[in-house]
């Protein structure tokens, strides 16, 4: 199997008549998904890539059984996208858009909260279970059905390692990006415990980097969780150019910019398998499953 | 998009956020006549630049006559200032703000930001504040008070006045803080501010709170929101290069070594930083190729590269998605090369989207080039290069 998606999931595109929406709307199709029509505001009832296209989420769920959303909208109507597709309650949300204001994700958020949805993003490259399903924007080149799940910050990173894994027989089970923005939906803990809960997932490999804190508390949750599956760790940016300081000396120095090192050295006393660097990932994990 | 102090000050002294009276000069030759309108017979001289420390470093001095305050602008103005921020360059100070001097009793922070762990607006407070937050934060002696706001709460029924306590305000201050952290808050989600930092907050000797510093930040992806903000924008702050690859969707940050990176996407350019470093290499940049880029904002990023002299060897290293296909960028780089008439050795490393596709159009712009099909190996032949260069 994989996570979150599968070769079952209906998947709706909003944004579908636009030409982002149109050109990765037809490379899902053309990868085997099943996109079941699209969410256009007063383009309803027209159709599009020979699907019928909605005015609102919730009548295209009506009508198609769509579990799943991809949001191919401009970041001006991106929260407004979100909030439509969560409270319509579809299960399975990816929203590519990148630059999303952060106080709209502050009430994307809000809502999310206690919803019956998993938004995945914004600014993720989003889904991969390969052969299966393909919701975002990624290439689909060197990824091989395997037994490997792979959750990332990152996209080219995620398509580095997805190559290595193909490359060395593992292959991957689901891959995704939670997204390079401060605040977004599904985080790597979440993932870790649905990976965790699949069957068909061996070992789980975490992209992660400097800034933020959410690999921290990955190892928080690896120390006090009883996690039984292989975890990898590349945590990249050790040698990042001097972070730029503008005068923001209280506030940064109070929360710390997190550097890789401390996230690395979090990660291993958490008992994850350090991938030293970025070309050896692969490598670690197959080494990680013969221990 | 971070704000100076005198623009912070301009922006929240309406939403009812006290601040000392005073004015910004360019000109030393302005200075007596602002500092005769400030209320108070002390004044303060602060330079206008966007790093902290400067109070540590001379950018700010406190006098008591207008002739004075004449004298410490036309010493300040055009010189350069070097905090513990600003790297040993430091930052040319090109205008200074002249306020009126504030006898503090007590000096608190109180700073807003969006916290990503809740997803909420949070305020955070420190009974301590002034210059030694940072020694303070640095030896964890610090004691934090938090409150996050939902932005679905009643700014009326926010709990301001329940923090203030936390801060050991008492009697008429809870109010008065109360009521600035109100505005502070209507500030911040009016102008979609990502930071507002006011350290220090005076409780002057007569009780009243008055906010001496403030740092602020508007958040870029919302800029479309305030065009007004977008004018100060202080251009002269910001290095000119990485400003220019900001509008080529192209984030470009120049650094000290003799190898030319070209990374699409953050992650692998820091992950290809690391493997150079680790291997001995020195970076001569930071690039990542934004996803929206188009072959021609790509070739104009590639060019900034090529202005950088000390570039030797050029590590290219691609992996093509569904939005920046990897023709996309050997097209950027191609036209760049052409234009420039430049002759560098190329490592190049595609993988993904249309690699293949990619290296055919190489040949066709007639560049040689490395061809490289992993990142270790991509990293061992700049490396290469880079020894032979030397020799």
């Amino acid at each position: 199997m994989s996570i979150l998606v599968n070769s079952d999931t209906a998947v709706l595109c909003q944004g579908m008549t636009g030409r982002l929406g149109t050109h990765h709307a037809w490379s899902a199709i053309a990868y085997g998904t099943r996109i079941v029509g699209g969410v256009r505001p007063g383009k309803g009832g027209s159709t599009h890539l020979d699907l019928p296209v909605f005015d609102t989420v919730a009548e295209a769920v009506t009508a198609t059984g769509a579990d799943a959303s991809l949001i191919l909208v401009p970041a001006v109507n991106a929260a407004d996208a979100m909030i439509e597709a969560i409270e319509a309650e579809v299960p399975v949300i990816v929203c590519v858009t990148e630059r999303v204001p952060v106080l709209d994700m502050v009430r994307v958020k809000q809502v999310l909260k206690g919803s019956a949805s998993k938004l995945v993003g914004p600014n993720t490259q989003g889904i991969l279970a390969p052969g299966q399903c393909k919701i975002g924007v990624m290439s689909t080149v060197h990824e091989k059905r395997g037994r490997i799940g792979i959750v990332s910050r990152s996209a080219t990173l995620t398509s580095e390692v997805i190559a290595q894994t193909s490359v060395l027989g593992l292959g991957q089970s689901t891959s995704l990006g939670i997204g390079g923005d401060s605040l977004h939906g599904i985080g790597f803990v979440e993932c870790l415990e649905l990976f965790q809960a699949d069957a068909d997932t061996d070992g789980i490999i975490l992209i992660g980097e400097i800034g933020g804190s959410e690999e921290e508390t990955v190892a928080d949750f690896l120390k006090s969780e009883k996690f039984d599956k292989p975890v990898v760790a590349l945590i990249v940016g050790r040698h990042a150019p001097p972070e730029r300081r503008m005068g923001h000396a209280g506030t940064l120095t109070v929360f710390g910019q997190a550097g890789a090192e401390s996230k690395i050295e979090a990660l291993r006393a958490a008992g994850a398998h350090i991938a030293p660097d970025a070309h050896l990932v692969g490598e670690t994990m197959r080494q990680a499953l013969v221990n | 998009m971070y704000l100076h102090e005198y623009q912070a000050k301009d922006i929240l002294r309406p939403f009812g956020i006290p601040t000392p009276d005073g004015d910004v000069v360019s000109y030393a030759k302005d200075a007596y006549a602002v500092a005769e309108n400030c209320t108070a017979s002390a004044y303060v001289v602060k330079a206008q630049v966007h790093a902290g420390g400067r109070g540590k470093a001379g950018g700010v001095r406190k006098t008591d006559s207008p002739a004075k305050v004449q004298e410490i602008a036309e010493e300040l103005l055009g010189q350069k200032l070097v905090t513990e921020q600003t790297g040993p360059d430091g930052r040319t100070i090109r205008r200074v703000y002249i306020e009126s001097a504030i006898d503090a009793a007590r000096e608190i922070f109180v700073s807003m930001l969006v916290d990503a762990q809740s997803g909420q607006i949070a305020l955070i407070g420190s009974q301590e504040g002034g210059e030694d937050i940072e020694a303070l934060a640095a030896q964890k002696s610090i004691r934090l008070e938090r409150l996050l706001i939902s932005l679905d709460d009643d700014p009326d029924a926010i709990e301001f006045k329940e923090f203030a306590q936390r801060l050991s305000l008492e009697g008429p201050q809870t109010e008065r803080a109360a009521a600035l952290f109100r505005s502070m808050y209507r500030a911040f989600v009016e102008l979609d501010a990502s930071l507002i930092e006011i350290n220090p907050l005076a409780v002057t000797t007569d009780g009243e709170l008055v906010a001496l510093d403030v740092k602020m930040a508007i958040d870029d992806n919302a800029l479309y929101r305030h065009p007004e903000l977008e004018d100060l924008r202080d251009e002269d702050a910001v290095d000119k290069i990485e400003l220019a690859a900001q509008r080529h969707d192209v984030n470009y940050i120049q650094m000290d070594g003799n190898i030319g990176v070209v990374v699409n996407g953050a992650g692998l350019a820091l992950a290809t930083l690391d493997l150079l470093r680790d291997a001995g290499g020195e970076p001569a940049n930071f690039m990542d190729i934004r996803t929206t880029a188009s072959s021609m904002q790509i070739a104009r990023g590639f060019d900034l590269l090529l202005s950088n002299s000390n570039v030797e060897v050029v590590l290219v290293n691609i992996h093509g998605g569904g939005m920046t296909r990897c023709d996309t960028i050997i097209e950027g780089i191609g036209i760049s090369l052409k234009r420039n008439n430049k002759v560098l050795p190329l490592v190049i490393r595609l993988a993904g989207n249309n690699a293949d596709y990619a290296r055919t159009l190489l040949c066709n712009y007639g560049i040689s080039f490395i061809d490289s099909e992993n990142l270790a190996d991509a990293v061992e032949r700049v490396l290469a290069l880079v020894r032979m260069e030397a020799a």
